[in-house]
């Protein structure tokens, strides 16, 4: 059963990260591609996440912790280069 | 033991001065005289014992496996050259003392002074050719600093890099032929080598040993055609070119000829190339001093001429000859030393020493009058004086020689020239700038020295004065003893005396007293003539040939590395191309034993995306931040792919590094135009595209090959010994901070040196701000976004929070320092970025630089410790500890080193990428914090 559930849920989550992939590459707007890019790494905390379950392991735990509590800075110094060019001023 | 001390002494002794200070100067030259003192008491207790034919040795292991020992001999030659340095070394110190101005620093005067006397006694001293020659390229090293002392003076600095450029080539030749000798004997210990003449003549490596080694020899002693780094090397302070044309330095060449005389001399060779040179020298030298108006240059190319007759006695074929050598060279020594004391104390008494506007100095100062007189008479070989004796062995020798054959009378002939020129610069000197009339114009009004500055001229002209009248009493004996050493104990008798009867010998000398008197007298007839010659400057030809080899070795460069990328990158990949595509196609087969592994949906998505990512990278170079956030995909996948693989350590450090790295690159954005030219017409695409199509299906046939065979590897040993030797189960960790700690060690260091090089040019660095983004748009008004500003003060704790788990159990579970460091400059980064560089500055007004030094610092230390408890570098200890909450954890002392990474990798990250944001704002790394 539960394998089951994994299965489907890494299925849906890889799917999403494509369409990430299409949003990032396609556009058409900067802010689209970079809305699309932060996502994409909010579903690869997924797919960590995911992969530990099916292992039965707490190894994963911290890239998963990593990605969400510093994925999104890349996303922010990209943002505030859009908005100021100068990110640290 | 004790015969080490004789060298390891003033090596120490180099340090001591460095503890006075220039306003106490008694002080520091007193503390400087010590170690030399002992020294030389220590030789001194040698001395009966060496005298008595043994020769004392002390030999420390230091390379074995190159053949190089830290041995020591002390035989005649060494002892009289010991007695040499170290005596005309004090002296050197005292006379120092009083000669420094006020502004020049005198710790650092007598330190190098110290060092270079250090380097003079390993290289008389030393039992091991290649010994010997490490000390021979430490006098070319600590003369540099010496001829250089007057750094700001640009005489000074560029005789200096000349005097190293010549005699540290000349060194390098040394080597080579002191390896060559090696070969030829099989062994580089002295006596083994002394021993082998008949060995080392037959080889026919024997030619080009004995060349290089003479070019050593004659580059040191400057004899032609490499004398013309001499005379430039006068910019030095006096009391340099006192003990540098006296004792030392130059006499390190004819030290090595005396030195090698067992084993290389006799040969046809030998006599031709060092006699003929030698007598060329003589005259050479001889004939310029004449010329030079320069009181320092007329003792200077009196030295080269000194040091000719030296050579050519050492060139010529007779006991007898040796011996004259090296009595010469103590006299040489003794006089030249007092004459150079002497031109400092009327340059520092009277302001000058150009011998056009020096006169009558004798009624101002009489008793330096006397000693310069005394001094110049033993230079120009009147008898009584030391000079005499020696000069007179010479010219007797050079009668004896067959060297030309039937042109053999040439050699006495042109000796008698040389002396006869000697006399004649000789009287130059001493009577034109001590009689000749009454001074006038001179720019200070002179007078005595201080009598403590006068008494090494003193002493040495005692000397030179008792040695002249009382020859076969004081230096029978040294002479020789030292003249066993250089003749493998093949001593002659000696009969020193000052009255041999009427010999040819004695009518050469008078003939070259006489004559050069009448030279004297005509001596403007000599000037007009050279006045007919194009003045030839030595620095410029020097110069010149440099800027020339500069120049050829620039093109070279510029033609391999020409500052574009793109070109360094072609030559790697296709050197890439050619040795692993070679290579490969060597292989039976790209499918190893081993099986593929199973393959999912999962894996072939992945593939696919951080293909068409990186892919699109490439692609869309020209639209950067495109392209900026395709290369932030591949880093995510890479990410995924190592945890997906089992390697949750490089997944982690990977994110990381992909956060840190996209701060930087939006840094660095800023400052760079918005706009990539287009640079790559079609067929530099076509070809660009086809070698990274190449390089990358090489890459990816190398790794199937490798994943695909069965592999022993060190990996199995890291694993078994990672808890039993290391205390951790977190393999990776215990890898980096335990198994290869060294390797960390290095590392960090580097990490921390880039920093600090890349802080130190962003100091004076001025940059282009643009007003609008690439489309012209003005940017937004709101500096600081309130959520964002929220978010990242909450995040900062938590991230804090997480990096120091993280670095706690990095020795057991995925993490550590590195990654650990990272995270905390991830988050403070974000606060500089959400709050701006005033708000962060004035809530934790950090520095970076000494927390990324600390970090090297505790890192060594850590290493260091390990010796307090007798184990070797960097041996780590653990044990178990219960923390609440967190848990059972071993505490290894790889922790602390760990911490060190820590510290040095959030430092140096910090240092790296808040400066460079902080160029915008008046925080902005500068020299001057008030410009800022």
């Amino acid at each position: 059963m539960l394998d089951n559930a994994l299965w489907i849920s890494v299925a849906l989550f890889t799917v999403s990260i494509m369409l990430n992939l299409y949003r990032v590459a396609v556009g058409p707007a900067l802010p689209d591609r970079i809305l699309a890019l932060d996502t994409m790494y909010v579903n690869s905390i997924a797919l960590i996440v995911l992969f530990g379950i099916w292992l039965n392991t707490k190894t994963y735990f911290e890239a998963a912790l990593l990605i969400a509590m510093l994925g999104f800075i890349s996303t922010v110094a990209v943002c505030k280069y859009l908005l100021r060019g100068d990110i640290i001023e | 033991m004790s015969l080490l001390l004789i060298v390891l002494l003033p090596l120490l002794g180099s340090l001591v001065p460095l503890m006075g200070s220039n306003e106490r100067r008694n002080a520091c030259a007193t503390m400087t005289a010590v170690a030399p003192t002992i020294a030389l008491g220590i030789a001194l207790a040698y001395m009966g014992q060496v005298l008595d034919g043994d020769i004392p040795r002390a030999a420390v292991s230091w390379i074995p496996a190159l053949g190089l020992e830290l041995a020591m001999r002390l035989d005649g030659l060494s002892l009289l050259f010991v007695l040499l340095i170290l005596g005309i070394g004090l002296l050197i110190i005292l006379y120092t003392r009083f000669y420094l101005a006020d502004g020049d620093d005198m710790p650092r005067f007598y330190a190098f002074l110290m060092l270079f006397m250090t380097s003079m006694l390993g290289i008389v001293m030393a039992d091991n050719l290649l010994l010997l020659w490490v000390f021979w390229e430490l006098t070319s090293l600590s003369s540099f600093l010496l001829i250089g002392y007057w750094y700001r003076q640009s005489e000074a600095r560029k005789g200096a890099r000349m005097a190293l450029t010549v005699t540290g080539a000349g060194g390098l030749a040394l080597l080579a032929g002191l390896l060559l000798i090696g070969q030829i004997v099989g062994s580089y210990d002295m006596q083994v080598v002394l021993d082998s003449r008949e060995l080392i003549q037959q080889d026919p490596r024997y030619l080009p040993a004995l060349l290089l080694v003479l070019l050593g020899a004659f580059t040191k002693s400057a004899q032609v055609p490499f004398q013309f780094w001499l005379p430039h090397a006068m910019a030095a302070p006096t009391p340099v070119s006192a003990f540098l044309h006296s004792a030392t330095m130059v006499k390190a060449g004819v030290f090595l000829l005396a030195r090698m005389h067992p084993a290389l001399a006799g040969s046809e060779a030998w006599l031709y190339l060092v006699g003929l040179t030698g007598l060329v020298t003589l005259l050479y030298g001889a004939y310029f001093a004449l010329l030079k108006h320069d009181l320092k240059g007329i003792l200077a190319f009196s030295t080269v001429s000194h040091l000719g007759i030296i050579t050519l006695l050492f060139g010529l074929d007779s006991r007898l000859a040796v011996v004259a050598g090296l009595f010469h060279i103590v006299n040489h020594a003794c006089f030249k030393a007092a004459l150079f004391m002497t031109a400092g104390i009327v340059d520092h008494e009277c302001g000058t020493r150009d011998i056009r506007k020096l006169k009558g100095l004798w009624r101002f100062m009489p008793l330096t009058t006397t000693m310069a007189v005394l001094a110049g008479a033993a230079m120009a070989g009147v008898p009584l004086f030391n000079g005499f004796l020696s000069k007179e062995m010479m010219l007797a020798e050079s009668l004896q020689t067959p060297l030309l054959g039937g042109l053999s009378w040439l050699i006495p002939a042109l000796a008698t020239v040389g002396s006869l020129l000697s006399v004649a610069y000789s009287l130059r000197l001493v009577r034109n700038v001590f009689f000749d009339g009454p001074a006038r114009d001179l720019p200070r009004t002179p007078h005595e020295p201080p009598r403590l500055m006068l008494a090494p001229v003193m002493l040495l002209t005692v000397i030179c004065v008792v040695v002249g009248l009382l020859p076969a009493l004081t230096m029978t004996a040294l002479l020789e003893a030292a003249a066993s050493a250089a003749l493998a104990g093949d001593s002659p008798e000696l009969h020193l005396a000052i009255w041999h009867g009427v010999n040819p010998a004695l009518l050469m000398s008078l003939t070259a007293l006489l004559g050069g008197l009448l030279l004297y007298l005509q001596r403007r007839h000599v000037f007009a003539f050279q006045r007919q010659f194009r003045p030839r400057d030595a620095r410029l030809l020097f110069e010149m040939g440099i800027q020339l080899g500069v120049r050829i070795a620039q093109r070279a460069i510029d033609s391999l590395e020409n500052g574009s990328l793109q070109r360094y990158m072609l030559w790697l990949v296709i050197a890439v191309l050619c040795v692993a595509g070679s290579a490969l196609t060597q292989t039976s087969g790209l499918q190893g034993p081993l099986e593929n592994q199973p393959l999912d949906g999962l894996l072939i998505a992945g593939a696919i995306i951080a293909m068409f990512a990186g892919l699109a990278t490439a692609i869309m170079h020209r639209r950067r931040l495109i392209s900026l956030l395709m290369l932030s995909i591949v880093g995510l996948m890479t990410s995924l792919a190592f945890a997906r693989f089992s390697a949750p350590d490089l997944a982690l450090t990977q994110l990381a590094v992909e956060v840190v790295n996209m701060i930087l690159l939006m840094l660095a954005l800023f400052f760079l135009p918005q706009k990539t030219p287009q640079e790559s017409g079609a067929p530099r695409i076509l070809r660009d595209v086809l070698l990274a199509a190449g390089f990358g299906g090489i890459v990816a046939s190398l790794n199937y090959a490798v994943l695909t065979r069965p592999l022993e590897s060190i990996s199995d040993f890291y694993l078994e010994n990672s808890v039993p030797g290391g205390g951790g189960h977190n393999v990776v960790n215990v890898i980096l901070v335990d198994f290869r700690g060294f390797d960390t060690l290095g590392e960090i260091t580097v990490l921390c040196i880039a920093a600090i090089g890349i802080y130190k040019l962003l100091n004076r660095l001025r940059l282009f701000m643009p007003s609008s983004d690439a489309d012209g748009r003005p940017w937004a008004l709101d500096h600081h976004p309130a959520i964002l500003g929220t978010v990242a003060q909450t995040i900062l704790p938590l991230a804090l929070l997480v990096s120091f788990f993280i670095f706690l159990r990095g020795h057991n579970a995925p993490g550590g320092g590195f990654i650990a460091g990272l995270i905390t400059a991830a988050a403070l980064l974000l606060l500089y970025i959400a709050r701006g560089v005033d708000w962060t500055q004035q809530r934790a007004p950090i520095q970076f630089q000494p927390i990324a030094v600390a970090g090297v610092g505790v890192a060594t230390l850590t290493g260091v410790g390990s010796f307090v408890f007798g184990q070797p570098f960097l041996t780590s200890a653990y044990g178990h500890f219960h923390i609440p909450l967190i848990g059972d954890i071993e505490l290894a002392t790889a922790i602390l080193f760990d911490l060190g990474v820590y510290l040095t990798v959030v430092g140096s990250t910090l240092m790296m990428l808040a400066n460079l944001g902080k160029m915008t704002t008046r925080h902005r790394p500068s020299k001057n914090k008030e410009q800022a």
